[in-house]
Parts: structure tokens; C-alpha cells; sequence
């Protein structure tokens, strides 16, 4: 059988197998790990004689290193010595690189730049003489920093059809708006982290990474060895949300020190750190041109981006990703540009592209519907298209008209006020906000091995990785389901390299793509267990550990392993995928201060078969959390003179807090989509942040009158546009 | 540096301190008494991450000192439950998804269990209406209380209901 899923698999076999685990709300088997402290995180592996390594960091924008005042330094306690390699990461490697991302830190790029790795006996003496370590530099004077400052180039070739500044001139009713967003930081809870172990010339690194596959080339090639002599180790990711898709600069300074030093290293970053010199989101600018005819019909879609990154960075955000699948018009101009500027690696930060695309083109949604004097709800289910505009391609599944229906059924949304400043409670104005969810679906290659133990255990294994996501409960749910086990007798170990590579975690491809690489490995299985019976496949019924009724393990005289495959095929190309939803927000600004607090928020996402409704709940919850950020606190803000972030720890980046969040309502809709895997399922991960600050721009609007164009929506920036507050 | 010494009731076990008096006490319990449960998220007190119970209030140990704990009875997550033998909010945490990746779990639990008590004793909050009065256990006085605990998987909601679910089954009790 080949790998690549060129087909859609219609057999739904996940709906036929009998042991009824599949999709159920079961706990995470790592649960009563994480909750008493006993799960192993990467600066958390007690390795004896270890020696602990911290970053120096640049306190210039652009330059070059001219002198390090090591002696000083190395007469300090404890400290063993000072590490300034050409090796060393001057950035991080972007999601998928398979390679050294640029080396050699006697270059400055950005702000923060890790120039130098201090290694002492104790954390204490190894922080003390990295503070004290004096670095001289040439800087460079004439260094970009504003990303208001620079040249743009497109970063590909427009996507274009029809004639948009004609749709443009003939609309019926037409907006044109330029958003901002700010820079994002993933800003996960653990920092990135890395215990480096050399044994002869094998290293093993206990690291937090999202794609084991990759990194290990990525350090392999950083410290000039062979891949087989690189082993990760990544049990527990203290979340990601693609600040680990590649290796960052702890990973390759603590294997170059251990190395040297001939004993382990540990090194993690400062949260400081971790903003300073991870990758971010860029920030953006977007123009937004929108056309309709007089039924609210959108005849013409305008969606223009700029974006940042460092010199001789390939990744440029792809803000309009989803705007080329998502609404109706025959008339459009999709576009990207980049700008270069010094400021810290630009990257993937979760959903990259749809994240802050999504939540501007819904924002603009929300204006085109009052232009044109129809219900946003109303007005998003009058412009879905048929096919994918201009190519033609099929929709594999497309659960958006249900998501808006069933949301604002839930929601209450026939309560909203069509007009603005119609609600107040005391101070505050309420108000009522809607946008759709999208996010492309893509399938990624993976293999994963799952044994039948004779005594009639189930093992998975694969290298894929869990930040949280809920890997380890899906791959054992699809194993049990596919196996007739209960799932209390399903193990799963995963996050080590040396186990068949799975997807990794990224792109929301995670579940679905490890997942079938389970499910295929599964199906041999099966057919072997029929074979044994001397039934059809179609005919095993496996359940409790029974097959056909007969205890499996009698069929059983030793394990049964099987290694499972899949690569993306034809069907990534026949059809246009991508998960989808919709959003409902209610959010209270102050008619005095411009604070806005979101009062409740409901999301219905489709995202084909549902593989564990708590795991997967968790995650829409928490993109929804995101996009409350997004939308209203979180920004990365630089000093443009010096390019030095001024936002660069959780005091200044602020991440939403309990306060900020409140009850939040997901409902997940059922469906199959055999085109995305043959699970039937999609991708989740990341599909819950995108739109929902469009939501809350919305929202905001409709209580208070106020339409920013700018995210985060501070106070600062409503309060003097509100209107009067006793004026009404 | 001077080494001096302190002895911590760390979970009802007396622990020797005998180190570099710049050591936090978060770093003592995660690196030389391998209680790794205690997280370090920022090490500057923005997180929570690495709450633990000192004496009955909820600390963030990354802002104080070993050295200043001399007789102080500390209470970190591997003292609340194992996964053998679970305390109540850790079955919550479990069984309504209180979390992702968690690794601000600990934090939270530790933060939560000083928390109700806390609550318990009427101490006020920044929204609490009348603080001469018990506050009510409301939702909006739990996000109050809990929000020096950062969740970036955004588990809010969840950790929430877990903390509700424990406040319920004690007061019927």
C-alpha cells in the first residue's frame, strides 16, 4: 500500500470498530502526572556532575563583537569557562528547517542576541558572572528598526483575479481600511531549555521542541555531527505554540559546552530571553478592500499585507492564507510584502498566517455587513462560495454556515442590537461581536509503531511530540479504538528521536497525520488478527480485548508489531481543506476609561471526527484565550532607536490572566471529512485564535461605536474616541 | 561566597540548606532537593509558576531566598498528592482538563489550595464589594484570586470549574 493518501478513505472505519473510545471526553493519561509534579520537563532531568550555562545577551541592535573581557570573568567562582563558538546560534532554526539555522554570534543582529554562554558549578555563580561579563562592540549606526521606516518587496507573486479596483469603483458598497496588529510573542510557560550529554561521540539532549525529526538535523548540523549520533529526548513540552518548532540557541551552547567540557550542561533561558530572541510574530500592517452589490453579495475582495523579518530570512507571515479560500468574490488581490529590519527572527507563532489575518478580514467583515445593512451572521452565510474562487477545487467539508447557526442559536445573538451604543449597564456599554474561524488543513508524513503485546497490551510509539496538545490521549483512543482495547491497557510513549518519526507538532497537523500513521499501523495489525481468525478484514470485530468473541491473546503466541505510514497526496491538491467556526463574543467597555472586559464568548468549530472532545475542547478554549490577547493586551513593542524590546517579559507582554477570561462556551460540531485523513479528522490546535479577536473587535464596536483599526484595542486607544458617556 | 546554612520543613520532612546565600528558593528545591514539581516560568514573579505554601500562605518562590526560611514549613505540589494516592483539586485538575502542557500546574494547585483558604478566612480581594463582609465565592472573586497564575494554554475556564468542584464537594462535607 502506498503511503501517499491520494484517495479519500470513505470506509469511515473509526465509525464501524466497536470498542467506543474513539472521540470520548476521556481524561489525559498524563494527567495525574502533570498535576503532582512528577512529569519531566527538559532543565528538569537530574544528570550528575551537570554544569550550569547561561546567556549573555547583546545590548546592541546590529553590530559586531569586538572584544570579550573574559579574563575578568573567569576569575570569578565557580566559573569553568566562557563559550563565544562560531557555532553558537546567532538565531533560532524556523519550523522545519532540517539544517543550522545562521551561526557564529560575533554577529549581532538583533537586540538580545545570545554573544556568549557562561558556565559555572552552581546557577548562582553562572548568572552572576554572565551579568558581570563585559562586552565591547561596533555598532553598526545606520541599522533598520521601524518597521514604519522601511522598503517593502512582495515576498511572492500577487494572487490575482478579475479586476478588484473596478469591483472597487461599481460596488454597490465598498470599504477600504488599513489594519495594524502588533508583534506577538508565543510566550509559552516553560522556557526553552536544554541538557546537553555527550557520551564518545554520542550526544543526547533533553530539550523542549515541538518536531524531533527536524531538530535533531538542526543540532546535528550545528555542531557538525552525524545525524545517527544525535538522540532528543522531549517527553513534556511546557507548551510551544511554535516557539519549538526548531532549535534555539540553549540547545546547540549547552552541546557545544558539554562537549568541551566533558561533562553535561544545562542551559535555559531567561524569560527575558525567550522574548528577546525567540522567534515572534511580526507585526502587520493590512489593507482591506472590500466590494458588494446591492443583496449584500461580495463581488470583489482586497487583502494586502506587510510583514517584517531579519535579512536572509525566507518565512514571511502569511497573513492572507485563509482570505484566498474563505468568502465569495471574483474580483481579488491577495498580496504579501516583507520588510527588513533588526529586530528579533521572525516566525511561526501558533497559526501563523490565519491568526492575525483572520481577525482583520473579519473585522472588515463586520464593516462590509453594516455598510451594506445586513446581519454579519447573515451576511458571512450569503458569501461562502461554492468552490475554491478561481481554481475551481471542491471544498473537502465546510462547516461554517452550521458553526454560525448553531453559535448564534447558543449565544443568544438575536438579542444583539444592529446599531452601536444601544446597551449600557453603569459605566460600561455592551455590545455583541461575530467572526468565522478558518484554518488551512494539511497532512504531514509520519510514521508510528504500534505493537499488540501477546498479553494483550497495546503499545504506540513515535517521536511525536505532546505540548500539551493532547497527543498522548489521541494516539492511544485511535490504538484502542482500531484494536478493541481498553484504554486502560493502551500505552503510548512518545518525545524521544529515536522512536519512528512522527509529524511532530505544528501547523495543527499533529493528531491527524501521526494519528494515521497509528491508524495504518492499526490496520495491519487487524489484518493479521483476520488472518489468524481466517475471517475478512471487514468481518473482525475487536472489542475488550476479544476478537470475534475469542480472548485475543490466544491468537497470540508473541507481540504483534507493525510500523505505520503516511504522505501527503492528491488529495492535499483536489481539495481545498481547512478546518472552520465561528465566533461570539459579548465585551463591556467603560464609557470613562476605554477598558474593555469580555463578558462571555461561544465558539462551534467542525473540524471532521472529533478524536477526544475534552482534549480537543481544551484547545479551541485556549485559541479562544489567544485571540482575547490578540485582541485586546498583547504586543511586542521595540524601541525604534535601539531596536531594543521594551516589552520583554510577563510583566510588559501581557498575556490574558483568569481575570481576563471568562466562562467561555465550545461546541463541536460532528463531521467526517475523508479528504483531510482517513480518520476523518482535521486539524484543532490552532483553529480556536483564528478569527476570535475579530469577535471582540465586533463586540466592541457594537457596544461603544468605536471602530479601531488597530490591535491590541487598549484603552488608550478607545478612550479618545469614545463618545460622551452622559450624552445618551 | 560565604556558605551558611538553614533547616526547611519541606513536606513534614526537615530539609539542611548549606549553600550560596543567592540561591531562591525555588532553585534549592528544584535543583538540590530534586523537587522539580516547583516550576520556573519567568524567576521574577510574573508567573506563578512556582507557588508553593510557606506557613500557610501561598509564595512565589522565585522571589525569596533559601537562606530565609530557616523553620518555615514549606508545602510544594509533591507534598498536596501523587498520582497514586491524588488529592481532590488534583483529581478536579484531572478530570475537568485544568490544563495542557502543565507546566503552570503545580502553581496553580498550590495557589488554589491557599486560595480557598484564604477565602475561607474572608479575606478581601481587589473586587470584593464590601470587605468588612465574607466575599461571595463568585467566579469573578476566583479570576481575582487566581490571577497572579498565568495559564498560556488558556486552561482558564477549566481550572475554574476544577476549583469549584473542590469548594463544592468540601462544603458538603
Amino acid at each position: 500500500m502506498s503511503d501517499s493518501y491520494d484517495t479519500p478513505d470513505q470506509r469511515n472505519l473509526l465509525d464501524q470498530t466497536a470498542q467506543g473510545v474513539i472521540g470520548q471526553p476521556l481524561a489525559r493519561p498524563e494527567g495525574a502526572l502533570k498535576v503532582c509534579g512528577q512529569a519531566t520537563y527538559a532543565a528538569e532531568h537530574d544528570l550528575r556532575g551537570c554544569a550550569e550555562g547561561v546567556l549573555v545577551g547583546a545590548t546592541i541592535g546590529c553590530g559586531r563583537v569586538v572584544r570579550i573581557h573574559r579574563d575578568e570573568v573567569l576569575a570569578m567562582p565557580g566559573v569553568l569557562a566562557i563559550y563565544a563558538d562560531q557555532a553558537m546560534l546567532r538565531r533560532n532554526a524556523q519550523g522545519t528547517a532540517g539544517e543550522a539555522p545562521i551561526q557564529d554570534v560575533a554577529t549581532v543582529d538583533y537586540y538580545g542576541q545570545p554573544v556568549a554562554l557562561v558556565v559555572a558549578e552552581s546557577f548562582e555563580q553562572a548568572t552572576a558572572a554572565a551579568k558581570a561579563l563585559r562586552v565591547d562592540y561596533d555598532v553598526t549606526t545606520d541599522a533598520d528598526f521601524d518597521p514604519a521606516e522601511v522598503e517593502y518587496e512582495t515576498s511572492e507573486e500577487p494572487d490575482e483575479l478579475g479586476d478588484l479596483d473596478r469591483a472597487m469603483n461599481e460596488a454597490a458598497f465598498s470599504i477600504d481600511r488599513t489594519f495594524t496588529t502588533a508583534a506577538h510573542n508565543s510566550a509559552a510557560m516553560e522556557p526553552h531549555a536544554s541538557i546537553a550529554d555527550w557520551d564518545g561521540s554520542n550526544l543526547t539532549l533533553y530539550g523542549s521542541f515541538q518536531m524531533l525529526k527536524y531538530n535533531v538535523k538542526e543540532l546535528a548540523d550545528s555542531v557538525d555531527v552525524a545525524e545517527k549520533n544525535v538522540r532528543i529526548l522531549s517527553p513534556y513540552i511546557g507548551g510551544g505554540f511554535g516557539s519549538k518548532l526548531g532549535i534555539s540557541h540553549d540547545a546547540a551552547s549547552a552541546a557545544l559546552a558539554a562537549r568541551d567540557l566533558g561533562r553535561p550542561v544545562r542551559v535555559t533561558l531567561t524569560r527575558q530571553q525567550v522574548f528577546e530572541t525567540i522567534t515572534r510574530r511580526s507585526e502587520t500592517r493590512q489593507r482591506l478592500r472590500l466590494a458588494c452589490d446591492q443583496e449584500g453579495r461580495l463581488t470583489g475582495i482586497g487583502h494586502e499585507a506587510w510583514v517584517t523579518n531579519l535579512p536572509d530570512e525566507g518565512f514571511a507571515e502569511p497573513v492572507t492564507q485563509a482570505t484566498k479560500f474563505l468568502y465569495a468574490g471574483q474580483n481579488r488581490r491577495l498580496a504579501l510584502a516583507v520588510g527588513r529590519v533588526h529586530l528579533t527572527t521572525a516566525g511561526s507563532v501558533r497559526a501563523p498566517g490565519e491568526a492575525v489575518g483572520m481577525q482583520v478580514l473579519e473585522a472588515a467583515m463586520d464593516e462590509m455587513a453594516e455598510a451594506a445593512g445586513i446581519d454579519p451572521v447573515e451576511f458571512r452565510k450569503r458569501n461562502l462560495p461554492a468552490e475554491l474562487p478561481g481554481e475551481g477545487l471542491p471544498y473537502s467539508s465546510r462547516m461554517l454556515s452550521e458553526a454560525l447557526d448553531t453559535g448564534a442559536r447558543s449565544f443568544g445573538w438575536e438579542q444583539r442590537h444592529p446599531h452601536p451604543c444601544q446597551r449600557r449597564e453603569g459605566e460600561w456599554w455592551i455590545g455583541m461581536g461575530v467572526a468565522s474561524a478558518a484554518r488551512v488543513n494539511i497532512l504531514s508524513k509520519a510514521e508510528a509503531r504500534v505493537t499488540l503485546r501477546a498479553d494483550g497490551r497495546v503499545l504506540v510509539e513515535s517521536d511525536q511530540t505532546d505540548l500539551g496538545t493532547g497527543s498522548y490521549a489521541i494516539l492511544g483512543q485511535i490504538a484502542a479504538e482500531m484494536l478493541g482495547v481498553p484504554i486502560d491497557r493502551t500505552d503510548v510513549a512518545l518525545g524521544d528521536s529515536d522512536l519512528p518519526a512522527g509529524s511532530g507538532s505544528g501547523g495543527s497537523w499533529g493528531a491527524t497525520s501521526t494519528g494515521s500513521a497509528v491508524f495504518h499501523a492499526c490496520e495491519a495489525i487487524r489484518a493479521n488478527l483476520a488472518h489468524k481468525l481466517g475471517v475478512d478484514a471487514d468481518d473482525l470485530r475487536l472489542k475488550d480485548g476479544l476478537a470475534n468473541g475469542r480472548p485475543v491473546t490466544d491468537l497470540l503466541d508473541r507481540d504483534l508489531v507493525e510500523t505505520g505510514r503516511i504522505e501527503p497526496g492528491k488529495t492535499m491538491k483536489d481539495y481545498s481543506q481547512a478546518s472552520y467556526g465561528a465566533f461570539f463574543c459579548e465585551a463591556a467597555v467603560n464609557a470613562f476609561t476605554g477598558e474593555t472586559r469580555v463578558r462571555r464568548m461561544t465558539g462551534a468549530f467542525g473540524f471532521g471526527r472529533v478524536l477526544n472532545a475534552k482534549t480537543a475542547r481544551s484547545q479551541c478554549l485556549g485559541g479562544m484565550v489567544w485571540g482575547i490577547g490578540s485582541a485586546l493586551t498583547e504586543a511586542m513593542e521595540f524601541d525604534h532607536r535601539t531596536g531594543r524590546l521594551m516589552t520583554h517579559d510577563l510583566a510588559e507582554y501581557h498575556v490574558p490572566v483568569h481575570r481576563d477570561v471568562p466562562a467561555i462556551e465550545v461546541i463541536l460540531l460532528e463531521e467526517r471529512d475523508a479528504a483531510a485523513s482517513p480518520l476523518q479528522a482535521k486539524g484543532v490546535g490552532e483553529l480556536g485564535i483564528c478569527g476570535a479577536a475579530g469577535a471582540v473587535a465586533s463586540a466592541i464596536y457594537n457596544a461603544c461605536g468605536v471602530r479601531l483599526h488597530s490591535f491590541p484595542m487598549t484603552p488608550d486607544k478607545l478612550a479618545k474616541r469614545l463618545p460622551d458617556p452622559f450624552g445618551v | 561566597m560565604a556558605t551558611q546554612s538553614a533547616t526547611l520543613d519541606v513536606n513534614g520532612e526537615a530539609r539542611e540548606f548549606q549553600g550560596d546565600p543567592r540561591q531562591t528558593l525555588l532553585d534549592f528545591l528544584r535543583l538540590d532537593l530534586k523537587l522539580t514539581g516547583t516550576k520556573k516560568g519567568c524567576d521574577h514573579g510574573q508567573c506563578g509558576a512556582c507557588t508553593v505554601i510557606v506557613n500557610g500562605r501561598r509564595i512565589n518562590s522565585c522571589l525569596s531566598l533559601a537562606i530565609m526560611h530557616d523553620g518555615d514549613q514549606i508545602t510544594t505540589i509533591e507534598g498536596i498528592g501523587t498520582p497514586e494516592n491524588l488529592a481532590a483539586i488534583q483529581r478536579a485538575f484531572v478530570s475537568h482538563d485544568g490544563f495542557q502542557c502543565g507546566y503552570c500546574t503545580p502553581g496553580q494547585i498550590c495557589s488554589a489550595t491557599a486560595m480557598l483558604k484564604e477565602l475561607a478566612a474572608g479575606w478581601p480581594s481587589a473586587v470584593t464589594e464590601a470587605v468588612a463582609d465574607t466575599p461571595a465565592p463568585s467566579d469573578k472573586e476566583l479570576r481575582e484570586r487566581m490571577s497572579g497564575n498565568l495559564c498560556r494554554c488558556g486552561a482558564y475556564s477549566n481550572i475554574i470549574a476544577a476549583i469549584r468542584e473542590v469548594m463544592q464537594s468540601e462544603k458538603g462535607t
